[in-house]
């Protein structure tokens, strides 16, 4: 690692920059929206650009966190530690890329109080970046609940007719969630106490507690709540539709393409590492809740009039693919989740863009309205075409690469969800590509003369999205390599603590004596599956 | 050269990219030019590649080529691979060297559209993963392929979107499409964890070896084969094919005729050491090729639309090709699809001059007597139908008779009777639509001043190319009663696929030969006696069956039954379950809960009060009481 690097709080840096460009804002005068956005998007990019030196400078051999910053806090273990790791360095990456792009989407679409709009969008960053950051549980839980502030305001100022009642229940859902696991919170710290005779609430140290099964399944379930709610898992859905249809498109971006992770990401970080056996005792009803959300999600988005509650239940389905994969427990299936959190954030973040262009042009967004526009929009009409094309997973794109690996891993675990599952792959055709050929094809219908092809601004706001679809679609390794050691301590973590079976069905695969593989990976699959 | 045969996909690739880019800013002959040279120089390379081969002494592999790690995590590991066998070498030969005269076709056929630009770079982009698909190593990368001809396909049967059915068409493709995909991934997963790899040398190895469960390799064999029932267009999943005629006829010419709907077989084939190794799985695709190969040549009976009745064909011959690998004829099965797509490619063609000619018309019963005035176009045309007749001495005829020799001699004769009875509709149908166009009254409606015209010479000239190996690409596979070493095709392939049945005694074959050639010309006959000597035939035949007849001409009504079974309860169920169950059920339950959540009353609308500054405050209070009880 370059030592220049280490000496600097890299991550903190990451995490509070958009923060003090918001504090910036407030110096800068409001009627200058020129200044206010360039400052915003200056800082913004400066963000992304720091967030490549984590990229770079990570080296993801040990599996455990790097950049890691340690300093007491307000004492009692309620500590300052933050530091990346394989499974949130990508997340922050993800945060960090899409902000610039959705402050730059909305240079037209928000032009009403640019200043707070400006502010509110760096403050989220912040809090985004933060969850994913924080080794600490109560610095999770600030974030964690900070984020909702900016996200409320957001929605809440630049929504469209019925923001308040989106917001509001937005608002209420998270809110419901999250009061449950503060409650957990309370638990774990005082189990720690009681066991050590200290104070904790480093992530790390609270794995190692051993806590009694009644125990776990309780916490698991107050954490899991405000996990499954933010995924959002079937049928804890509803706040969603709600939520995107109303927010301004550079909030659904970041709604859809990042705090939905947050939910799959608590799993990963807490929920399953803090209680593994109640994680393991509960994957089979989360599995099938997560293959209904996939099929359910895919049904629901079929029969949309709405572009935006389309894309808003492409999403249920999608992140029940992850889910499932997530409590497939398993090496491949949890880089698959992982990998599949990364490109359902670009392709998904892309849709609503889109969305957002053709919605800036005619003020509508029910489907009905549209029709031929490729005609008027050929620019447009092609990398639509191949957002929709990365989100349907085609092979080649993004898309493809979490799909499969998700697909694969969970099949180890189990065929038959597996089996349901890979419906994904009609659905997402169906209703995406009905969606293009209403839109998209047929007779033009632009009464007014409304649509014209995307301009300069708004090719910046795409262009950097398709280029990351190509090449994670073909170059997955980039991402995967820099995983991999983070994934299989995890996986190890579970292990040690959880000796009995942590899949649920484990007669499912005989052993069949026709590997003739013999590769050095062939007994790895075995190791990652936990299943002995 | 040879060894630079991993270039052969990507030069088209790159021209793609370069057309999808720049095409709008560039000439119309540049663009066509590029376009065709892409093509042509992968041709080149292929052929390279391909002389390479056959000097290799008997036994030594192929070429291979790993480029890079495409995708790996833990077991899972599939890398971008080529390889370059004797299989994979008919595949590419034909890939572009049909490619390549129907992009020369198309350079005359698309001249005046507006989007000329992105008609090429769709058409190299196919070509790319026509290649990608038949040189990949292993089915991950195979599948990458699949879909991206599928791509292809919904992108230029889509071709004129502004047309709502041509919109239709293409989306129709692509979703059909990835119902087989979904199970062809199944099948996919089930190789990767119990073989441990995807590559096809593994998988044909293992199968070979009798290392898997016989009914493991029969539900992957199944699997797969229900992905090849979708992109090669057979029963049940057959539906998009009709459908896809509203693309360019050049299109319909090279995907959905000669090339991608092929891929299907040349799966079978490139897998044949499973398919070997599982014979329920065998039994069910050569019963479904024979039932599709009869279902759809039905259909073709009674079609106007001259593109209609050429893709129906297309889906009964590709019947054929699967009939001939379910009975253990790869070989037979592979040399069919290779003289199909010289004479199939070349009916098309023809079609879109005769379409070209006509000003755009492709309803038959506004055609006749064109011979006269189409002088090139109606002698090549009556090859191709004489080939895919299966008339003696023509390509058609020996591919035909390999695969029926193949049912007779695997003892499947209920199938050859199949094939046999087949092969009398095909003569039947092609020759109805040689006499309904090319013969008999004028029946043109064309405007004064619009004259029928032959097309240009970069039309034509493909057209004759294709016609002289419609004639003569039969000659590499004989019969047997030619001698042992007469079967040139079957010998070349029998290091990449398994070799088929016990060859039969000379004086059986020479039977077969016979009867194959009376049902051809017995098939001609009723089709002159019926559409040439007494024209009112077949409306008389018409009203004594008015059932049957309306089955044919409605195509059993599959349409209506998909719609009706799957398409509108899905869709109409859907809507139901969203605005009953979604927003009332859930989101109801949710809001209620909510509601008695401690939320209820006043508190409620204190929240609702829409005031940022109320929450504000709620979440500085709870956040004060959560520090000052941690703090404590």
């Amino acid at each position: 690692m370059n030592a220049m690097i280490t000496n600097v709080p890299l991550t903190s840096i990451v995490t509070f920059l958009p923060l003090a460009g918001a504090l910036l804002l407030i110096f800068v005068r409001g009627e200058s929206v020129r200044a206010v956005r360039a400052v915003a998007l200056a800082v913004s990019l400066l963000t992304f650009a720091l967030s490549l030196l984590l990229f770079f400078g990570f080296d993801g051999k040990s599996g455990l966190p790097e950049f890691v910053e340690h300093a007491p806090w307000l004492g009692r273990g309620l500590d300052y530690h933050v530091g990346v790791d394989g499974i949130s360095l990508f997340l922050v990456l993800l945060a960090a890329f899409l902000t610039p792009l959705a402050l730059l989407s909305s240079w037209r679409a928000v032009d009403d109080r640019v200043k707070e709009f400006s502010f509110f969008m760096l403050v989220l960053e912040t809090g985004m970046i933060g969850v994913f950051v924080s080794l600490n549980l109560f610095l999770f839980y600030v974030l964690w609940e900070a984020m909702l502030i900016p996200m409320y305001f957001l929605i809440g100022i630049w929504g469209g007719r019925r923001r308040i009642y989106a917001t509001m229940k937005f608002v209420l859902f998270t809110m419901f969630g999250s009061l449950l696991m503060l409650v957990g919170i309370f638990v774990l710290y005082s189990a720690y106490h009681r066991a050590t005779g200290g104070f904790s609430l480093a992530i790390s140290d609270l794995a190692g507690l051993g806590l009694s099964p009644a125990l776990q399944t309780w916490l698991f379930l107050a954490f899991g709540l405000a996990f499954a709610v933010k995924v959002p898992l079937f049928p804890l859905h509803t706040w969603l539709p709600d939520a995107h249809v109303e927010a301004p498109a550079a909030g659904s971006v970041l709604l859809a393409a990042v705090l939905l992770k947050m939910g799959a990401y608590g799993f990963l970080r807490l929920g399953i590492p803090l209680f593994p056996q109640a994680a393991a005792s509960f994957a089979p009803a989360l599995s099938i809740l997560a293959v209904i959300g996939i099929v359910y999600g895919g049904l629901m988005a079929l029969v949309q009039k709405d572009m935006k509650s389309l894309v808003a239940y492409s999403s249920v389905s999608h992140m029940g693919l992850i889910m499932l994969a997530v409590f497939s427990l398993n090496f491949v299936a949890t880089e698959g989740a992982l990998d599949q959190m990364l490109s359902h954030g670009l392709s998904t973040g892309a849709l609503f863009l889109c969305v957002g262009i053709l919605y800036e042009r005619t003020h509508t967004r029910l489907i009905k309205d549209y029709g031929g526009a490729a005609a008027r929009m050929p620019v447009f009409a092609a990398i639509f075409l191949v957002v929709l094309l990365s989100s349907a997973g085609l092979p080649g794109l993004n898309g493809f690469v979490g799909e499969i690996l998700c697909f694969f891993g969970i099949f180890t675990s189990n065929k038959v969800l597996a089996a349901f599952g890979v419906s994904t792959v009609i659905l997402s055709a169906a209703y995406l590509l009905w969606l293009y050929r209403r839109v998209m094809h047929g007779p033009l219908r632009d009464p007014d003369g409304l649509l014209r092809d995307v301009d300069r601004r708004e090719l910046a706001c795409l262009v950097p999205i398709v280029v990351l679809i190509f090449l994670m679609g073909l170059f997955p390794g980039a991402i995967l390599r820099k995983m991999d050691a983070s994934v299989s301590r995890y996986l190890d973590s579970l292990r040690t603590k959880a000796p009995v079976s942590l899949t649920w069905k484990p007669a499912a695969r005989k052993a069949i004596p026709a590997r003739i593989s013999g590769d050095a990976a062939g007994p790895a699959q075995l190791d990652g599956r936990l299943e002995r | 050269m040879a060894e630079l045969f991993w270039l052969i996909p990507l030069i088209p690739g790159a021209s793609a990219l370069l057309l999808v880019l720049f095409g709008a800013k560039l000439s119309r002959r540049w663009v066509a030019w590029q376009a065709c040279s892409a093509v042509f120089l992968s041709f080149l390379l292929s052929s390279a590649a391909f002389a390479h081969l056959v000097r290799l002494p008997p036994g030594a592999p192929g070429l291979t080529k790993t480029l890079f790690a495409w995708i790996s995590s833990g077991p899972f590991t599939s890398p971008i691979a080529f390889a370059f066998d004797h299989l994979t070498a008919v595949m590419t030969l034909v890939v572009t060297g049909v490619g390549l005269l129907i992009h020369v076709y198309s350079t005359a056929y698309m001249a005046e559209d507006r989007s000329h630009a992105r008609y090429f770079a769709h058409l190299n982009l196919f070509t790319f993963f026509m290649l990608v698909l038949v040189m990949a190593s292993d089915l991950v990368l195979m599948f990458v392929g699949w879909e991206g001809v599928g791509l292809c396909s919904y992108l230029l049967i889509g071709f004129w979107f502004e047309r709502p059915a041509a919109a239709k068409a293409g989306m129709k493709a692509f979703v059909v499409n990835r119902v087989g995909d979904a199970a062809f991934i199944l099948g996919i997963l089930f190789l990767l964890a119990n073989v441990g790899g995807s590559s096809f040398s593994l998988i044909n190895k293992a199968a070979g070896g009798g290392l898997l469960p016989s009914g493991l390799m029969t539900l992957v064999a199944i699997l797969l084969f229900i992905g090849a029932t979708g992109k090669s267009a057979q029963i049940p999943l057959y539906v998009w094919l009709p459908d896809a005629m509203e693309g360019p006829t050049p299109v319909s010419a090279l995907i959905h005729a000669a090339t991608m709907v092929t891929a299907g077989v040349y799966m079978v084939c490139r897998l044949s050491g499973l398919y070997a190794a599982s014979g329920p799985a065998s039994t069910v695709v050569a019963w479904i090729g024979a039932a599709t190969a009869l279902f759809a040549a039905a259909m073709a009976l009674v079609q106007n639309d001259i593109k209609k009745v050429l893709a129906y064909s297309t889906i009964s011959q590709i019947g054929y090709m699967f009939l001939g690998c379910g009975v253990g004829a790869y070989a037979a099965g592979m040399f069919h699809l290779v003289t199909h797509a010289f004479f199939k490619s070349l009916l098309f063609l023809a079609a879109g001059s005769v379409i070209h000619a006509l000003a755009g018309e492709q309803d038959m019963r506004r055609m006749g007597g064109l011979r006269k005035h189409l002088p090139v176009t109606f002698p090549v045309f009556l090859v191709g139908a004489l080939a895919i007749s299966g008339v003696p001495f023509l390509s058609g005829f020996f591919s035909k008779d390999a695969i029926l020799t193949g049912a007779f001699a695997g003892g499947q004769y209920a199938l050859w009777g199949a094939g046999l009875l087949g092969a009398v509709l095909t003569a039947f149908y092609m020759f109805r639509l040689v006499y309904m166009t090319f013969y008999g009254k004028e029946r043109t409606a064309m405007e004064p001043g619009h004259s029928i015209h032959e097309s240009p010479r970069a039309m034509t000239i493909p057209l004759v190319i294709l016609a002289a190996f419609s004639a003569l690409a039969g000659y590499v596979g004989l019969p047997v009663f030619f001698g042992e070493k007469a079967d040139l095709f079957g010998r070349y392939l029998a290091s990449s696929v398994k070799s088929g049945s016990p060859h039969l005694a000379v004086p059986t074959e020479g039977l077969l030969v016979l009867l194959a050639t009376a049902s051809a010309l017995l098939g001609i006959a009723l089709a002159f006696v019926f559409y040439r000597r007494t024209p009112a035939l077949p409306s008389r035949l018409a009203s004594r069956f008015p059932g049957v007849y309306r089955l044919l001409v409605g195509k059993y009504y599959i349409d209506e039954v998909y719609d009706a079974v799957v398409v509108r309860p899905l869709v109409r169920g859907a809507e139901k379950v969203y605005e009953r169950f979604d927003l009332k059920v859930i989101d109801g339950a949710l809001n209620g809960s909510a509601a008695a959540a401690g939320l209820a009353g006043k508190g409620l609308n204190f929240l609702q009060s829409g005031l940022v500054r109320d929450y504000a405050l709620a979440f500085l209070i709870g956040a004060i009481t959560f520090l000052g009880f941690l703090l404590l």
